[in-house]
């Protein structure tokens, strides 16, 4: 799942040349007399676009659909027939307590992984920019390393490292057979330190990629009027970066918002008394768990509502700042 | 405004498609066919050593096949965690669905009311050996009165104990509930390294027979309509029982809480436990672990001295596929993995307990090891509720979660008692 999100924006990832070329084609484009390339455009994108509605239109049509009925094993198997129920799963879903304390749980958790990746992510991109070869070759391999690791793998090392009766992690801080997964909060900060440990590598090298396009000189002037390297940061490289550190953050927020696996095997399925539960979590209980398909499909609705509105808001606040994406 | 239009598109494309193509449903109405020759396909559940099973499986099979010319059968070990999985793919797909399946009883009315198992209630009925089958059994293969497949074996859980540790410190079998918790609090007290008496906040059927015990029961009503009776005062007796034992001073919450019951006979098997509420079939784990041959086991405790807590009545049964083309070599076939000789048999290779009180009896005169099981039983068992409900109960962790909001100090007994059984008569609200 991860790895198809990965490719879109690795190819942006090289944006120099996409923005570069973007000014001088969008403009000619525009000139022309548009009645004339009418269908043109059309034509070339329909391969795309059929693969895309194949693959993207109609499971998200699907979806839609089974959240307006009753649809649970017995209509699948055929025991009772399927009903429409409107907009009744909706409800039971927003009357469900449980629901309201779980969709602001992933909302805290995904700001928190978010703001933790970002942060990781760019401190070590500017370090990547500073150190000499050997030493980057090592951060960079450690990093590709932890990216590379399948995501199941990686939240069971974690567990076993923070094992109360096993884990090197408790024995190294003399924190006895402390459980790091007993507590709401503890638990959540276990899972979120192996989220931003797999997930900053696509920021570090990203972000990296776009410092190493910014022109020398620019940066040479900075320091030659003093500018501190936060300040550098701040004022030159930050500003200069913001369109990758948009596609980064829009990825990040999607991700994180959609954390499946971590939760599920770190915290046992959604934690002791449910405490851990994100809506990832807890839309695979109510589908797959307990075949409540329809309800299951309701939360993937709402979930996907949700993510389009913050990345619509994000774009759009981009481009109000006069960035192109 | 451009965001409108294209809005206006999709909702368009929406309107055209949702008249186009709705969700899959498949039709598991019998096949109506009856062949009499050709492949019979039976799904069995894989044990963690599933050879003995495997050889009993077999000679059943070559019986089979030798009384019915023509007819071949293919059995596949499905492992018993992915069960829920392959179940619901075979009620979608008939066509790729065996003729024949090993199911878990609590599953028995969530799969007649998905339409998947066929009514043999008339050849149950028929069948001679049926007879001599223990009421508690058939009770698990019957919904509204009808029988969706043959009992295959009982499991009943019990109490297992270090008797070295009991002899060390000067301890004796508890007779009452009451001896059993303070008895675990005083080996936890005398050996801080072993937990009492090992329990789980997960471990839904070691904590059922404490709540059954003070007469509570999981839900009252029959068929039709059930109702939570969670919320009375004596189901919350025997919760209180059940999460005093969560503690330092038995099994600390920060471990326990999250315990299921295979990580209590671990612990127990791996002698960091001096008691444990373990099954029949989990012998094997235990003998394989520390604590082999330092342990005995006796009826799980009820409140009055001398009396046995009710057990679950859990246990697995043969079902044959409302969709099977074969419906009369299936139904021979369930008949034989699940006749008297065969169960038998499969108690000597994989200690699983016969359905049929007279197997039963003879068994336990063979193997003393299944007295204190076959007591339990005899001293009157419980189920769940035989309703869909039960099984959306189950997945959606209802009970594990009352548990442990009580363990972890999140709620008192009377609250999470009373959410849980909210979410109970929600569940038999919507799924009957």
């Amino acid at each position: 799942m991860r790895r198809t999100t990965v490719a879109p924006p690795a190819k942006r990832s090289a944006p120099a040349t996409g923005a570069r070329r973007a000014p001088a084609t969008t403009p000619s484009r525009r000139r022309g007399p548009r009645p004339r390339g009418g269908w043109t455009p059309w034509l070339y994108l329909a391969p795309a676009l059929a693969v895309l509605g194949a693959l993207l239109v109609y499971p998200v049509y699907q979806l839609g659909l089974i959240s307006f009925l009753e649809y649970t094993q017995a209509q699948v198997s055929g025991g009772e027939p399927t009903r429409f129920r409107g907009l009744a799963n909706y409800t039971d879903l927003f009357a469900d307590d449980q629901f309201g304390q779980v969709l602001l749980a992933t909302v805290g958790f995904a700001a928190a992984c978010v703001l933790g990746t970002l942060a990781v992510g760019c401190a070590l991109a500017v370090l990547l920019t500073r150190v000499r070869a050997l030493p980057r070759l090592a951060l960079l391999l450690a990093a590709l390393g932890a990216w590379a690791t399948p995501t199941i793998t990686g939240s069971t090392v974690w567990l076993f490292l923070f094992d109360p009766d096993f884990g090197p992690v408790n024995r190294l801080l003399g924190l006895g057979d402390f459980s790091w997964t007993y507590g709401r909060y503890s638990a959540f900060l276990l899972v979120l330190l192996e989220v931003v440990w797999c997930s900053f590598p696509f920021v570090m090298i990203t972000v990296y990629a776009g410092i190493r396009a910014v022109p020398g000189e620019v940066l040479e002037a900075a320091a030659l009027d003093g500018a501190s390297q936060w300040r550098i940061w701040r004022s030159v490289l930050a500003p200069m970066l913001r369109p990758i550190l948009g596609i980064v953050t829009v990825q990040s927020v999607i991700w994180d918002f959609k954390v499946f696996t971590q939760i599920y095997v770190m915290t046992g399925g959604g934690g002791i008394a449910g405490q851990n539960l994100v809506l990832n979590v807890y839309a695979y209980q109510k589908a797959f768990a307990s075949s409540q398909y329809s309800l299951g499909s309701a939360i993937g609705v709402v979930m996907l509502l949700l993510l389009l509105a913050v990345t619509l808001g994000y774009l759009r606040l981009l481009r109000r700042q006069g960035e192109e994406l | 405004m451009k965001l409108s239009v294209r809005l206006a598109g999709f909702t368009a494309l929406a309107a055209v498609l949702a008249t186009a193509c709705a969700p899959q449903t498949s039709g598991t109405s019998s096949s109506g066919k009856d062949e009499k020759t050709g492949t019979l396909r039976v799904w069995l559940f894989q044990e963690v050593d599933n050879q003995p099973k495997q050889r009993v499986v077999d000679a059943v099979l070559a019986d089979f096949e030798k009384a019915h010319r023509g007819a071949e059968v293919t059995v596949e070990y499905i492992p018993v965690e992915t069960r829920a999985q392959r179940v619901k793919a075979a009620f979608n797909d008939p066509r790729s669905a065996p003729d024949v399946i090993e199911y878990g009883n609590t599953d028995t009315a969530g799969y007649v009311k998905d339409g998947g198992l066929a009514d043999v209630t008339r050849d149950f009925d028929a069948w001679s050996e049926a007879r001599d089958t223990d009421p508690t059994a058939r009770r698990s293969v019957t919904v509204d009165g009808r029988v969706y497949g043959a009992p295959y074996f009982v499991g009943i859980r019990a109490l297992y104990y270090r008797t070295d540790v009991f002899r060390r410190l000067g301890l004796r079998v508890p007779r009452t509930q009451a001896e059993l918790i303070s008895t675990a609090k005083r080996v936890r007290a005398a050996r801080p390294d072993l937990y009492g008496l090992a329990v789980g906040g997960a471990y839904t059927y070691g904590a059922l027979p404490f709540l059954w015990a003070n007469g509570g029961d999981l839900a009252t009503g029959k068929g039709g309509g059930y109702a939570s009776a969670l919320g009375t005062p004596a189901a919350r007796a025997g919760i209180e029982a059940y999460t005093s034992l969560f503690g330092d001073d038995n099994c600390p919450a920060a471990k326990c809480a999250s315990w299921t019951g295979n990580d209590t006979v671990t612990a127990f098997a791996a002698g960091k436990a001096a008691m444990a509420i373990g099954g029949n079939f989990s012998h094997a784990a235990v003998d394989a672990g520390k604590a082999k041959g330092k342990y005995a086991v006796v009826p799980l405790p009820g409140v009055r001295a001398g009396s046995i807590a009710p057990a679950f009545a859990g246990g697995n049964n043969i079902g044959v596929l409302k969709s099977t083309s074969h419906r009369t070599l299936a139904v021979d076939l369930m008949k034989r993995l699940a006749s008297k000789q065969a169960q038998g048999r499969l108690f000597d290779a994989m200690g699983f307990l016969p359905t049929f009180t007279d197997v039963r009896e003879q068994a336990a005169a063979k193997e003393p090891f299944v007295k204190p099981f076959v007591d339990t039983l005899a001293a009157g068992t419980r189920f769940v509720p035989v309703t869909p409900a039960w099984a959306q109960i189950d997945s959606s962790l209802v009970l594990p979660t009352m548990f442990q909001e009580i363990v972890s100090g999140r709620k008192d007994v009377a609250d999470a008692s009373a959410d849980a059984a909210k979410k109970m008569d929600d569940a038999f609200g919507s799924a009957g």
